[in-house]
């Protein structure tokens, strides 16, 4: 753990030598959205942030990432896709053996025209109208709507909470916009791949959802088939405003191309009585930092939060929750588990905050991890920090590994070594996993067989 | 030809001799016990059978059908009609009895390619059969389940999966006297010509519901005497001691 324990020092290796990365760039992006002032300010004040702020002082190794290599993809116009054959033979295998089509294929290895979802769409749309619902590309809304959009953007997660929110703040682009108004229920699941607006987008995208008074919806991010692009740093945001009584469901699976480096941050305030639930699943990118946070700030207010991840060879996903009860009478329940194989890392930071003024707090953490061989690791760090006498705190930490007699006992039954284990993983994902929109549940399940190269459907 | 027969077998658990010089012989139709006392090396004998690859095979011959099964991987030997029932079976969080039994189904019968919704109408037969709840099928395998549940669990698995040779080891032990007739009924329920059975056990107890066709005495990594009911009545008087040499 001491590779992960370092002391604070001002290091800063993103950006050393950088000098394209500057005010003129960050202009120049603003320019091109045809933003108002406003967001070109919030996006100068973030570049001052981030080019003043050390990295992070854990989590995982950065040290190799350099700003450098994203400026070209940042700049206006600037050819944000590669072509087909450069996407790498690996990725195009998977999609293969996933049996994706044709056309979405292209799109997740960022080098198609837009996957034709326009019909869908268009549909969906009519139906959201009609209920007041707004839904839009992060850039549209900016400005049709910048009333709303600047009261609660990056209010959640300011600028200056840390440097890759700094990152993103100066250089966000795409990303979608849902507003629900009160008590209303939308009635399907909305999907952030409808606001895919352009290939190679998605890299540091924003979405801001506001679910207003007794408001409900489900909103499903990402997309378990890997996502390939040619920039290597990938750090969204997502911030989320659940209102007094209102119900909000976040379902995110990841799976960027191995080259990836995944830092994003995800929070929602949680209102009075109202409920947010996280439903995270985590299995592409080389390195990523994920902790999705909920900040109880009503009487009452509940949160949630599901999280499976996947390190496989040589990743190192380093993921967990925040959960921070501000207000008495709220109650968050965590579920983590991670599997680690091939020599892959898997890492669980929680944090669980009761402050002084929350009293009457539940809470119940459970995390386990299971190792699939000697190569790989696993860790938990979960910390816990309660102000008051009156908080009733559950915990409770697992690492196992597979056990011999489970396979034995799968093969007695005629199974497969490789879909023994398959179907052990399964069985330990399957809390997490069933909580999943059916389709991503089903395709995740074939992941794993994937990597055993068991058959199991 | 013989269903099973092993000749002179010979083997080391971690260093340790513990099946030294093992005959016995089984046919289509026929109901073997193996009684014998603890530390004997009855479970061992089964994992044997089975190809557990913790045990190490030292001398003599296993033969299954007439084939040579030494070496051969667990779960090929279960595809050609091998079956373990297990004293204590391995608790699988996350999967279901039910998905568990059809895909255990569909690799050993893989020709039968029997619809979900006919194999489900199998299972709660054969549970309402052997008296055990159907929501044992939608439970995860072993997870939570009572002593006498993961017994009824493996010998619903027996009826499912039919087997040529199915090697229960201790499949009596810890039962109360209900679920022990449920699980001689479900043993019961297989027999037949098409099957042979080789129950391993530590008391004549289940010998009252189950009637088998010989009996033999294993002592310490050895058969030492075969013989047909009566042998057990012999047991059950003596005791063990009186066939230690």
């Amino acid at each position: 753990m001491s590779k992960n324990m370092k002391t604070f020092e001002e290091v800063n290796y993103i950006v050393k030598s950088a000098p394209g990365f500057n005010k003129k760039l960050i202009e120049e992006i603003s320019l091109s959205k045809r933003e108002p002032d406003w967001m070109k300010e919030l996006r100068l004040k973030s570049l001052e942030f981030f080019l003043k702020r050390p990295n992070p002082n854990f989590g995982v190794d950065i040290s190799k990432l350099d700003i450098n290599e994203i400026i070209p993809y940042l700049k206006p116009n600037a050819k944000k896709s590669a072509s087909w054959d450069e996407v790498p033979e690996e990725i195009k295998d998977t999609f293969e053996k996933l049996g994706i089509p044709e056309a979405e294929k292209k799109v997740l290895a960022g080098v198609g025209a837009q996957y034709d979802s326009e019909v869908v769409y268009q549909n969906i749309k009519r139906q959201l109208s009609k209920l007041g619902v707004i839904f839009l590309d992060m850039e549209t809304a900016v400005r049709e709507y910048p009333e709303i959009v600047k009261k609660y953007f990056m209010h959640a997660v300011p600028p200056n909470d840390h440097k890759f929110a700094a990152l993103h703040g100066a250089v966000w682009s795409g990303g979608s916009f849902v507003y629900v108004p009160e008590n209303v229920e939308v009635p399907m699941p909305l999907q952030a791949y409808f606001m895919m607006a352009s290939p190679g987008m998605g890299q540091f995208e924003h979405t801001l959802i506001i679910v207003d008074r007794g408001a409900k919806l489900h909103f499903i991010e990402g997309c378990s088939a890997p996502k390939y692009s040619v920039s290597n740093l990938h750090s969204g945001m997502v911030e989320i405003y659940v209102e007094e009584g209102a119900t909000m469901r976040y379902s995110t699976i990841q799976n960027w191309s191995k080259n990836t480096y995944n830092l994003n941050t995800k929070r929602a305030i949680v209102g009075k009585d109202a409920t947010m639930v996280w439903v995270s699943g985590s299995i592409g990118s080389a390195k990523t930092m994920l902790y999705p946070a909920s900040i109880l700030k009503g009487k009452g207010a509940r949160a949630e939060h599901m999280n499976i991840t996947y390190a496989g060879s040589g990743q190192h996903l380093d993921t967990g929750s925040k959960v921070i009860h501000l207000a008495p009478y709220t109650s968050s329940k965590v579920d983590a588990r991670s599997i680690s194989s091939d020599g892959g890392w898997a890492f669980y930071r929680g944090l669980l905050k009761v402050s002084k003024l929350a009293h009457h707090v539940k809470s119940s953490i459970e995390c386990s991890a299971l190792m699939m061989d000697n190569r790989s690791a696993s860790d938990t760090v979960p910390i816990i920090e309660v102000m008051n006498n009156e908080a009733d705190i559950g915990h409770e930490a697992r690492i196992g590994r597979i056990k011999e007699e489970q396979i034995y006992y799968l093969m007695s039954r005629g199974l497969s070594e490789d879909d023994a284990k398959a179907l052990i993983v399964r069985g330990f994902m399957a809390p997490i996993v069933k909580q999943l929109p059916l389709e991503y549940a089903i395709e995740f399940n074939r992941l794993v067989s994937m990597n055993f190269k068991s058959n199991l459907g | 030809m013989a269903l099973l027969k092993i000749s002179n077998l010979h083997a080391k658990v971690n260093d340790k001799e513990v099946i030294k010089g093992l005959n016995i012989e089984i046919n289509y139709g026929e109901v073997h016990t193996v009684m014998g006392p603890n530390g004997a090396g009855k479970t061992t004998l089964a994992n044997l059978i089975m190809g557990n690859p913790k045990y190490e095979i030292t001398a003599g011959e296993i033969l299954f059908d007439g084939k040579n099964i030494i070496g051969m991987p667990v779960n090929e030997r279960a595809q050609l009609g091998i079956f373990q029932s297990f004293q204590y079976p391995e608790e699988i969080p996350g999967v279901t009895v039910r998905n568990f039994l059809k895909l255990a189904y569909d690799t050993i019968h893989p020709n039968e390619k029997m619809s979900i919704f006919d194999f489900g109408d199998m299972l709660i037969k054969m549970s309402d059969q052997l008296k055990i709840d159907r929501s044992f099928l939608d439970r995860y395998i072993n997870v939570g389940f009572s002593g006498g549940e993961r017994k009824k669990s493996e010998i619903l698995q027996l009826n499912i999966l039919k087997p040529k040779l199915a090697v229960l080891d201790e499949t009596d032990s810890g039962l109360d006297i209900d679920a022990l007739k449920v699980v001689a009924e479900g043993i019961n329920n297989v027999i037949g010509p098409d099957i042979g059975i080789l129950l391993i056990t530590h008391y004549q107890r289940i010998l009252d519901y189950v009637k088998p066709h010989f009996v033999h005495v294993f002592i310490d990594g050895k058969i030492v005497k075969t013989g047909g009911p009566e042998v057990a009545k012999e047991l059950e008087i003596e005791g063990y001691e009186s066939f230690v040499v």
